[in-house]
């Protein structure tokens, strides 16, 4: 027994008994299972899935014997639903299912997923720094128009960039404002901006544009191709768009800023205990006012990658956020506040939302359920069914000077 | 974050002395004064957008005075009752009318603003109240009609307080913010609300399959007009249930137990849970109370007929009474009598504005309802702000035997 165990005391080993490492490889392996029966691998017996599933299963229930009983049990429910959509598509024909999974249903899982992400990571940075941000929604609507507007009447998506990103910034800057000098409730400031922005957009798309889609035309965000990567590859990440690559490139680097730098330490104190930071010096106003406004300007981005991107094709539409900034923030709250997980959850909210689109053609009753997804997942969440998410500690409070 | 709102009554100050009562009384006095200056000011500033964007102060002027006509308050220069032959009295029962939601949706925020709660999720219990409400209009029809209109409207009621209690029984367990799991369940309502009217959903009207709108309430289970003849979409007795409905969040809140529990609780749950009230039970109270509120006025809203007793995919995004009750709320205090009159300013706006400018001939009409929207934006921003006002205030007189220099700095900032 002793010698059994001294075998496992390298820290290798001692990793992999980690119950948390066994629940998410739990996880992993149930979606792994579903992923088994569709393409491009396309497994046409049950049987694969099953056993992944039952494996996953299995880690699960050992995980929860150690005491990780969320994770555990979400490693068992994702066995079993791996099973269960395994088999269902296995059942369903090779047809449909090449036309529903296919490169392209990553390309535009991505392509979905970049609004989402510039808009969970602009959060993360207002709500680490202690302010929360009701208003990503409104803020993802004024870069949406003003990105339009700048490309139409600059002549080019360069300038477009820079208005959105200014006008983003501006309306944070109103915000932050509010939310930090003026004291008021932070709820109700982010309230007050999603109102503003549907009525200034609105004003103004009517005021400038006559109600009319912007004329045809306009600069839009290229695409960057990546040539001789192969026919599957090419069709998936071949051809995304820049401000999707952007994205990747942000969570990296926010995570770095926000994690690694005495900056984003920082940022985190004010987040956590203004009054600690303020007493070793750091100016929590200022601070604030940064996250705030970086996190307008960042979610203005991505609100102009709906207008401007290549699903929107350099049009805007009253209203076109339609909740996105919302999801924006579910997403944020469903990553931990964090960088890597407001990506995973992104990735997930915008695989949701591709694979409606892509249904859309055979049950648009299905794709309306999936459509809910995303708030669904992050209810769950919030009520702590898998894993507790946990707000940085002054989030939303408002700091007063002593 | 900062208290929302609820002001000590002028009976609790009353008891702690003659200059706390005096204070009280001020502080009474501010609280009208500010909701006004408020208003004032986000008019001024759309009047301000409306004249720099036509370029011409007289259009502003003009535009205003067309959304005054709008809204029917000219109806008192010539008061009738006849509601085909006057404009006026027909813009004023449909003014009415949206003030009936508003009400309600406002009572709504209310009521979970006095449990220390943000409601933002008034827009998804209105949308449950509307779909339960149509579902059981359509069905049943063979009802007495008054236990048919009571039945449906009891049941968008409590089906909305459930939904409500869903994020109340979240935050008691395991203190999931009410803000995020309410704006979720909206998301989801409105999902909900596509995938069943949408092409093939359950509540799909049964004779066009293309078009994606319910079936029409059942003429028994509509709510008689009392103002304009019947079926002249003319002002229907809900506008009475919505008083009523003021009523009831005032006595529940000043006069039970009940509305102790949950005012203590929205003063300071800590003080609350010391002093023997049951924190948790009440969060999960207040919270269905206040979808109840949302609910009520989804199933008036559809029983009354202001979508012409249909309900459908197109409409939901377009509906934002829910997000406006925030608004009248906070415009009103989270008080009773401030709900009312906040129902009744956007009421009159929202109609106003809509159909005031319809004729186009001063400015785009589109611009109009826009024009709402800035003006709500502005509005929250201000009275958001202008809660700090009332904090600072209240901290001062907590704190008035110490110099106060930082707060009376901070309280003359927003004005």
């Amino acid at each position: 027994m002793s010698t059994w165990a001294a075998r496992l005391d390298n820290p290798v080993s001692a990793r992999l008994r980690d119950p948390a490492v066994s629940g998410f490889l739990g996880i992993f392996l149930g979606a792994f299972a579903a992923f088994l029966a569709i393409p491009p691998i396309e497994a046409r017996t049950v049987t694969w899935p099953i056993l992944v599933g039952i494996v996953a299963a299995v880690l699960g229930v050992w995980t929860v014997t150690r005491g990780r009983r969320r994770l555990g049990w979400g490693a068992v429910a994702a066995g079993v639903i791996g099973i269960a959509l395994g088999i269902a598509a296995t059942r369903s024909s090779t047809g449909n299912l090449d036309a529903v999974f296919d490169a392209t249903l990553i390309a535009q899982t991505l392509g979905l997923t970049t609004p989402l992400l510039f808009g969970a990571i602009a959060g993360i940075f207002s709500e680490r720094s202690g302010v929360v941000n009701i208003g990503l929604e409104g803020m993802m609507l004024m870069g949406a128009f003003w990105g339009v507007y700048g490309a139409d009447r600059g002549g080019t998506w360069v300038v477009g960039l820079l208005v959105a990103a200014g006008v983003g910034g501006l309306l944070a800057l109103v915000y932050a404002f509010f939310a930090i000098h003026l004291r008021s409730d932070q709820i109700v400031g982010g309230t007050a901006v999603n109102f503003l922005a549907v009525g200034i957009t609105g004003y103004f798309f009517v005021q400038l544009y006559n109600n009319a889609p912007v004329p045809s035309g306009v600069s839009l965000l290229p695409n960057v191709h990546i040539p001789g990567i192969g026919h599957f590859l090419g069709a998936a990440i071949g051809d995304l768009n820049i401000l999707t690559w952007a994205g990747f490139a942000l969570v990296i680097v926010s995570y770095v800023v926000l994690f690694k730098t005495p900056i984003g330490l920082r940022i985190r104190a004010c987040g956590e205990h203004p009054r600690a930071a303020d007493t070793v010096g750091i100016n929590v106003y200022a601070i604030r006012y940064g996250c705030v406004v970086l996190s307008g300007i960042l979610v203005a981005l991505g609100g102009m990658y709906l207008s401007e991107g290549p699903e929107g094709n350099g049009s805007f539409i009253f209203n076109m956020t339609n909740g996105r900034g919302f999801i924006a923030l579910a997403a944020m709250i469903f990553g931990n506040w964090r960088p890597a997980g407001a990506f995973g959850a992104a990735l997930l909210f915008g695989f949701s939302d591709a694979l409606a689109l892509k249904l859309q053609v055979y049950s648009p009753q299905a794709a309306t359920m999936f459509r809910s997804l995303p708030y669904v997942l992050t209810l769950i969440a919030v009520a702590g069914v898998i894993g507790r998410t946990v707000a940085p500690a002054a989030d939303g409070k408002p700091y007063a000077k002593q | 974050m900062s208290d929302p709102g609820p002001t000590p009554s002028p009976e609790q100050s009353a008891e702690t002395g003659t200059l706390a009562a005096r204070l009280a009384l001020k502080q009474r006095a501010g609280g009208i004064i500010v909701p006004i200056v408020t208003v004032l000011f986000a008019f001024v500033m759309s009047f301000i957008v409306l004249a720099a964007t036509q370029r011409s102060f007289h259009t502003a002027l003009l535009a205003f005075k067309e959304i005054f006509e709008g809204t029917g308050l000219n109806w008192i220069f010539h008061p009738t009752t006849n509601l085909i032959t006057s404009i006026a009295a027909y813009n004023l029962s449909q003014t009415l009318l949206e003030t009936t939601t508003l009400i309600l949706t406002g009572l709504a925020v209310a009521f979970a603003f006095r449990c220390g709660m943000f409601n933002i999720g008034g827009q998804g219990q209105y949308l449950v109240g509307l779909i339960i409400a149509n579902w059981v209009g359509v069905d049943f029809a063979g009802l007495n009609s008054f236990v048919h209109i009571l039945l449906a409207i009891s049941a968008g009621t409590l089906a909305a307080a459930a939904w409500a209690g869903i994020a109340g029984v979240l935050k008691a367990t395991v203190g999931a913010h009410e803000v995020i799991t309410t704006i979720m369940l909206n998301w989801i309502a409105f999902w909900f609300g596509e995938w069943l009217f949408g092409a093939g959903g359950p509540l799909q009207n049964s004779t066009d399959a293309s078009n994606p709108v319910s079936n029409q309430v059942s003429p028994g289970a509509r709510l008689p007009d009392f103002w304009g003849p019947q079926g002249f979409q003319g002002l229907h007795i809900g506008i009475f249930i919505a008083l009523a409905a003021l009523v009831v969040f005032w006595a529940l809140l000043n006069r039970t137990t009940l509305g102790y529990e949950v005012r203590a609780v929205g003063f300071n749950p800590d003080a609350a849970a010391y002093g023997g009230i049951n924190v948790k039970k009440n969060f999960i109270r207040a919270m269905a109370i206040s979808g109840a509120f949302a609910g009520l006025a989804g199933a008036l809203d559809m029983l009354g007929g202001t979508t012409n007793y249909q309900f459908g995919q197109l409409d939901i995004p377009f509906s934002q009474v829910g997000f406006l009750g925030i608004a009248v709320a906070l415009l009103g205090r989270n008080t009773a009598v401030g709900t009312l009159f906040g129902a009744l300013l956007f009421g009159a706006l929202l109609y106003g504005t809509n159909h005031g400018l319809g004729s186009g001939s001063v400015i785009q009409p589109e611009l109009a309802g826009n024009l709402t929207y800035i003006i709500q934006g502005l509005v929250v921003l201000f009275v958001g702000a202008d809660i700090l006002i009332l904090y600072v205030w209240n901290s001062r007189k907590r704190l008035r035997r110490k110099p106060p220099a930082k707060s009376t700095k901070a309280a003359q900032a927003p004005a």
